[in-house]
């Protein structure tokens, strides 16, 4: 049964967007949102339970047999990333933003739910081909998406740091596409299996060289990866709160997977990593992002911008786990995609809370809040402690996973930098938990008319603060996935 | 917009313009319900359709295009163009194929008419959605100038409330 309708995961959202367009009526464009998002995690979770343990789920469109025609492949890999997107989609669309983003008039907030679904439909799309040219349709799709709904937040500089992410997002999505086309050109086909199975890479071949290279770069622009991750910031920091934590937890989570998949399974860990030597680079760029951005978070003086900083350091560590190049880092690194979308955000969602009863997210402006809202800020505190990665919290299972990884590896100086750089996430998150219990608000900003957030805000972030808890206790679902996909990106399968 | 006075005043432009806009019209529905003999599809027809209601419009101003293809029309046009091509794909898979695989639409024969029907309703809902959203950007363009006929512009989706009229 569920083979028939993987397609749906695609399909579902990308027609649910034209028939907001056509319903024009808010409430129900939230509400079919909401049911369409719901019915894609069932299917996620139906497909990840169906392949979990070696299965493969592979749908034909249109009928076409694959190499020729668009294959859907769902593996463990991708069915992890599926059931991710589509989790994280739910709780984000669950979570009640009282109308919507300030900038959207009612008479086209239609049109926001309309974007809002083709975002999610293009990263599932994203996650669920196995058709190189298809990854590129639906990257372009989630990036064309994202970038309006950036564009949407409530400062008028959204639309500046908008433009920002679109002309880099283009360059990025230009890269990949020649990339593409270099491998087209080796190969002849463009079924990524057949891809991996008819490349042969060597150093000496200029053009899978550079095909590589290109790819590379390309998705370390859309994934955020240090040098390139300055829309970053900006995007996360002046985009509507909820597109925030929706692009937070699944945008950068999607690229992490396309890198995986382009470096392991198209060219294959021995020659990335023992012909090529790709770790020469990243692992040093990730280290680097690690402290920098950290470094960079603590200066900073908004929470959405110290908590995109943070996002940046924490897309380090997963490149880091990514480089080790061995089952029990790049499970870590895969792990902390879902850990990270976890805490990311269920903290962004905090951050909704706190701009809806305080209007500013400003470090200042939340002096003392955590006696007036004490459910957000409690739920603050737990996702700071994941991001330092305290034992019992998600944060913690990660960078385990990452130290024993890199250690395995022999890279004992990598393994004492991860547990350095947890200490500037101590720094930061510490000056925030401070701030918010026990600094004395300011006289010119009285706190005294501000009340906890509703229930319809507060429930989804506390989901993803008790998920934060839970998985950091129970790793069955988490570990045990990513390293089952970790096994099989190294196997070179998909 | 409307066309500067000059334009209106010639009698070539308008008479050339008047004869050649349905033909234009027409060749588009030609490439459209041709593309799966000969060269053509959706999106080519889509492009030469709304091109043919352009030019009529910068010949007799925009106004009068609006009366003809009001602006929410593209905006549900768009919509509809998109959900007619999802729709048969929908139904190939209600009719127990794959999604797109056209041969289920015709369960009857050996699937070559449902090849058949396929393309043509996908390519209609191309066609119906590449000229809606060009002329959507069309008029969205011609909203922009500063110098337009005084209306009011409607405000963009991010736009802040207040900031739609000039």
């Amino acid at each position: 049964m569920i083979e028939k309708i993987v397609v749906l995961e695609v399909v579902l959202p990308l027609l649910a967007a034209p028939v907001c367009v056509l319903v024009r009526n808010p409430r129900l464009c939230r509400l079919l949102s909401l049911g369409v998002v719901a019915i894609c995690f069932a299917i996620a979770a139906a497909a990840l339970l169906e392949v979990r343990g070696g299965g493969v789920i592979s749908y034909q469109l249109g009928g076409w047999l694959p190499p020729l025609g668009i294959e859907y492949r769902v593996s463990t890999v991708n069915a992890y990333l599926l059931a991710l997107v589509t989790a994280m989609a739910l709780v984000v669309f669950s979570f009640d933003s009282r109308g919507g983003p300030p900038r959207v008039p009612e008479q086209r907030r239609h049109l926001y739910y309309a974007v809002f679904l083709l975002c999610i439909s293009g990263l599932l799309g994203i996650a669920i081909t196995g058709d190189a040219f298809n990854i590129f349709v639906f990257l372009e799709i989630s990036s064309l998406s994202s970038y309006i709904l950036v564009s949407l937040g409530g400062h008028r500089r959204a639309v500046l740091s908008a433009f920002y992410y679109l002309v880099m997002g283009t360059i990025g999505g230009v890269f990949f596409m020649l990339g593409v086309g270099l491998l087209y050109q080796a190969t002849g086909t463009l079924n990524l299996r057949d891809i991996a199975a008819r490349l042969e890479p060597s150093l000496d071949d200029r053009g899978t060289v550079l095909a590589l290279a290109l790819l590379v770069v390309g998705i370390s622009i859309k994934l955020a990866v240090f040098p390139l991750h300055h829309w970053l910031p900006d995007a996360y920091s002046f985009a509507p709160p909820k597109v925030s934590a929706f692009l937070a937890a699944t945008a950068t989570k999607v690229s992490f997977y396309l890198l995986a998949m382009i470096l392991f399974t198209i060219f294959g860990a021995a020659f990335v990593f023992e012909e090529l030597r790709l770790q020469a680079v990243l692992l040093p760029l990730s280290i680097l992002a690690m402290f920098l951005a950290s470094g960079a978070a603590i200066f900073q003086t908004d929470l959405r911008r110290l908590l995109a900083y943070s996002s940046v350091a924490q897309i380090g560590y997963m490149t880091l786990g990514l480089s080790t190049a061995n089952v029990t880092g790049l499970a870590g690194g895969l792990v902390h995609l879902f850990n990270h979308a976890v805490m990311k955000g269920g903290l962004f969602l905090v951050v909704a809370c706190l701009l809806y009863r305080v209007g500013s997210v400003h470090i200042d402006a939340l002096a003392g809040i955590g006696r007036r809202m004490p459910l957000t800020a409690a739920a603050l505190v737990i996702g700071g402690l994941s991001l330092i990665g305290v034992p019992g919290t998600v944060g913690f299972v990660s960078k385990w996973y990452l130290v024993s990884g890199v250690l395995e590896r022999g890279w004992t100086a990598a393994a004492v930098l991860i547990l350095l750089s947890s200490l500037l996430a101590l720094v930061y998150v510490g000056k925030v938990v401070e701030v918010v219990y026990f600094r004395k608000p300011a006289e010119t900003q009285p706190i005294d008319h501000v009340r906890e957030a509703p229930l319809g805000m507060l429930a989804p972030a506390w989901v993803l603060a008790v998920a934060a808890i839970f998985f950091g206790l129970t790793t069955n679902w988490t570990y045990g996935v990513a390293r089952e996909a970790a096994e099989l990106l190294l196997a070179g399968g998909i | 917009m409307r066309p500067p006075s000059r334009v209106r005043e010639m009698p070539i432009l308008r008479v050339v313009a008047r004869a050649l806009v349905p033909v234009i019209l027409l060749f588009g529905l030609y490439v459209q319900f041709h593309g799966d003999f000969g060269p053509g599809g959706g999106f080519q027809a889509g492009v030469i359709f709304a091109a043919g209601l352009i030019i009529f419009a910068l010949t007799f101003g925009v106004e009068a295009l609006r009366q003809v293809v009001p602006v929410v029309l593209t905006e549900r046009l768009m919509a509809a163009g998109v959900l007619l091509y999802g729709a048969v794909g929908v139904l190939a898979m209600f009719l127990g194929g794959e999604f797109l695989n056209y041969t289920a639409l015709d369960p009857l024969t050996t699937g070559h008419h449902g090849q058949h029907l396929g393309i043509i309703a996908i390519e209609l809902g191309v066609g119906i959605a590449v000229a809606a959203t060009i002329m959507r950007v069309y008029y969205a363009f011609v909203k922009r100038r500063p110098d337009g006929d005084g209306e009011t512009r409607e405000p963009a989706l991010g736009a802040e409330p207040g900031e739609g009229t000039p």
